[in-house]
């Protein structure tokens, strides 16, 4: 067949281009290893950058390259500017894995930011650990992604986890609305579950007992059976754990049902376009994020907005930077990175996974991080850094803290 | 939950799943053969819909044919180029063909309409009526059963009472002998996954407004609609419809009164049950071949 061409001659032109191409390669290494001390240090970025959660993957790129602009605009560090390298994991764990190798062993980064999907998150861990890079997640909540179990933990988080978020739940329901039975309304799937053990551990820890824990599926249309249950079982408050589009299905439940109990949640509405989906009653449910831009903004959250101002022509005001956390806590991981690099002294992964250990403060835009990391704390954030915050019309909106 | 408003949650739900699985029926009757991914034609229907009535605002009167109009032609292209050629080969490999169309019409609905979940608004949706006490529906519940059950009437009237219909079920029966009586074989199919991808078309204009719209919404529903098409038997358009009323009504009964956890076990198992007692289904008939 003539896809088999084999020609001697055209072997030995191929042979002949590759043996150019290679000596042009070593060249080019040979040169570029003269000039290292002016290369950037790269940071790379896994996230999601098409699809479902393309605006959460966007907005992390946001925050993080304001965050790097800044720093290069101080000179960089350690005399070397920062460079972002951004690659797409699709919201696939295999895909994500696949990226986190490549920007370790290839573009040699010095960190990996990434985990969008706790699933994503999940499968990149044991990897980063193995190759001994450290690896900063900037939003997925899942418990275990610091909690990995490794002996040598290189996985750090400036974001929510599990875990606390369901303490801030159970403490903000019995403080906002006097919650005292409880319904859990759960999404069945891991990220349900892993909640489903947070949020008893903590009911347990504060001496309350739920009404009862009803889970929906996916793609359930109507969650009226569920709700029906925790009503009759007495529940006074809904704790809600699900994306956004199961989320709508819960409010439009309680809408039929003529039920409106407070309703405290997870962040997941936070993900799309809540008010679209639920309708006007979206704004009943109270749910978790670590940052927003509305309100009195502290100095760094003023110079943050304006650089954002100044760089995305779409960014008017705080409402269109959505979603805020993704921003925020992408701008916090760099700065955090930057000093774990700064404490290290050099470019070595091991020595600034050490770093991170050893930072005493960074002025962040969530707070001013005070000796955020130990051994045995990988989570910058704690239950008392979380906001509460509502839809109103399509913008996050802090909930007026009383 | 008492009685009742389980009852009217169930029917509501049953009535989704018996709409979509009035589709199955269709095509069964009239050739033996079925579309696996009528999920993904219900799933076209409803972004055609989104596109149409919502995105870009088009009157009802002519964006609801225009949806169902796509719906007919993207039913004859199953049919001629999935169904067709294997059926004429003596094959049975309409049956992975129509899947793998059904998945790439998925990817392709991922593709034109996103991942994101998006509303749609629909008066029918807005303000429930209270039939008992915790017992909200939306009208459009209300509708859903009326529309499944009107439209079961015409398939049985049609295919019992009408020239054309009974011309249909003389083809399943023995297509050669239908051919030379002067039916046209092929034509009768064609129409029959046209008419089949409406009914899919037509149960995504009404879900939609109750569940949003999404590129994977006819996934599950698409398996319910079959395991209530198969409980029905396959041949009965008032089986298909009432299979699926009983399994929106086992549903929510299992959910009320065990909880959410036992939902599809019991759901499922109540399936493979009804099959072992009544192997052609509630109201199908012994000898009628199965796929």
């Amino acid at each position: 067949m003539n896809y088999n061409c084999s020609s001697p001659s055209l072997l030995h032109r191929r042979g002949f281009v590759r043996g150019i191409a290679s000596t042009a390669f070593a060249a080019a290494l040979l040169a570029s290893s003269g000039v290292l001390a002016a290369d950037p240090i790269k940071i790379g970025l896994v996230t999601a950058l098409s699809g479902q959660s393309a605006r959460a993957g966007e907005a992390l790129t946001r925050g993080a390259t304001i965050a790097i602009e800044e720093i290069n605009a101080k000179g960089g560090v350690l005399g070397r500017r920062l460079e972002l390298v951004r690659r797409d994991d699709e919201s696939n764990p295999a895909k994500g894995l696949l990226a986190a190798r490549e920007l370790i062993q290839r573009e040699k980064v010095a960190a990996v930011i990434g985990g969008l999907d706790t699933p994503v998150a999940m499968a990149i861990v044991p990897f980063v650990n193995n190759a001994k890079v450290p690896f900063v997640d900037p939003w997925a909540a899942g418990t275990a992604i610091t909690h990995n179990g490794a002996a040598d933990n290189y996985v750090f988080r400036v974001s929510a986890m599990d875990q606390d978020v369901d303490k801030a739940i159970v403490q903000y329901a019995s403080k906002k609305f006097g919650a005292k039975k409880p319904g859990l309304i759960l999404v069945n799937n891991p990220w349900g579950e892993s909640n489903e053990h947070g949020l008893k551990a903590a009911l347990k820890a504060a001496g309350i007992e739920p009404a009862g824990v009803e889970k929906f599926q996916d793609n359930d249309v109507d969650v009226v059976p569920q709700l029906s249950r925790l009503k009759q079982a007495g529940a006074d408050a809904l704790f809600l754990v699900g994306n956004v589009g199961p989320s709508s299905q819960v409010v439009k439940s309680l809408d039929r049902m003529g039920w409106a109990p407070p309703i405290v949640s997870h962040w997941g509405p936070a993900g799309g376009r809540f008010t679209e989906l639920a309708g006007p009653n979206a704004k009943n449910v109270i749910f978790v994020q670590t940052y927003s831009f509305f309100g009195n903004l502290s100095p760094v959250g003023k110079k943050v907005m304006a650089a954002l101002q100044a760089k995305y022509p779409d960014i008017k005001g705080p409402a269109d930077i959505t979603p805020a956390v993704g921003v925020a806590n992408a701008y916090d991981t760099v700065l955090i990175i930057t000093a774990a690099i700064q404490k290290a002294g050099k470019v070595d992964p091991t020595a600034i996974r050490n770093g991170f250990y050893e930072i005493d403060h960074v002025d962040g835009l969530i707070k001013t991080y005070q000796k955020p990391f130990t051994k045995e704390r990988h989570d910058a954030l704690t239950e008392n850094d979380y906001i509460w915050t509502r839809f109103e019309d399509n913008h996050i909106m802090p909930v007026a803290s009383n | 939950m008492s009685l009742l408003p389980a009852i009217v949650t169930g029917l509501a739900l049953g009535s989704m799943y018996g709409l979509l699985a009035l589709g199955f029926h269709v095509t069964y009757a009239v050739s033996g053969t079925v579309n696996f991914s009528q999920g993904s034609s219900m799933t076209l229907g409803a972004v055609a819909g989104y596109f149409f009535l919502v995105l870009w605002g088009w009157p009802g009167a002519i964006g609801i044919p225009m949806v169902l109009v796509i719906c007919a032609i993207y039913g004859l292209i199953i049919e001629r180029y999935a169904v067709r050629p294997f059926v004429q080969r003596g094959s049975e490999n309409w049956l992975m063909a129509t899947v793998a169309v059904g998945i790439i019409v998925d990817n392709l609905m991922l593709f034109v309409f996103g991942k994101e979940p998006r509303g749609f608004p629909s008066i029918l949706a807005v303000t429930p009526i209270q039939i008992a006490k915790d017992a909200g529906v939306y009208p459009l519940q209300l509708l859903i059963p009326v529309v499944g059950l009107l439209l079961a009437m015409v398939l049985h009237l049609f295919t019992r009472r009408t020239r054309h219909g009974v011309a249909m079920l003389a083809v399943v029966q023995n297509p050669n002998a239908a051919r030379l009586m002067g039916i046209n074989v092929g034509r009768a199919i064609a129409a029959s996954y046209a008419a089949s991808a409406i009914l899919a078309g037509i149960a995504a204009l009404l879900i939609a407004p109750l569940f949003n719209v999404s590129s994977d919404m006819g996934t599950l529903f698409g398996i319910k609609a079959f395991a209530a098409a198969i409980i029905g038997g396959l041949g009965s358009a008032w089986g298909v419809m009432l299979a699926g009323l009983c399994l929106g009504l086992i549903e929510v009964f299992a959910t009320s009164y065990l909880g959410s956890v036992y939902t599809q076990i019991i759901t499922f198992a109540s399936v493979i049950v009804i099959l072992v007692v009544m192997p052609h289904g509630l109201l199908g008939r012994a000898g009628v071949k199965k796929v």
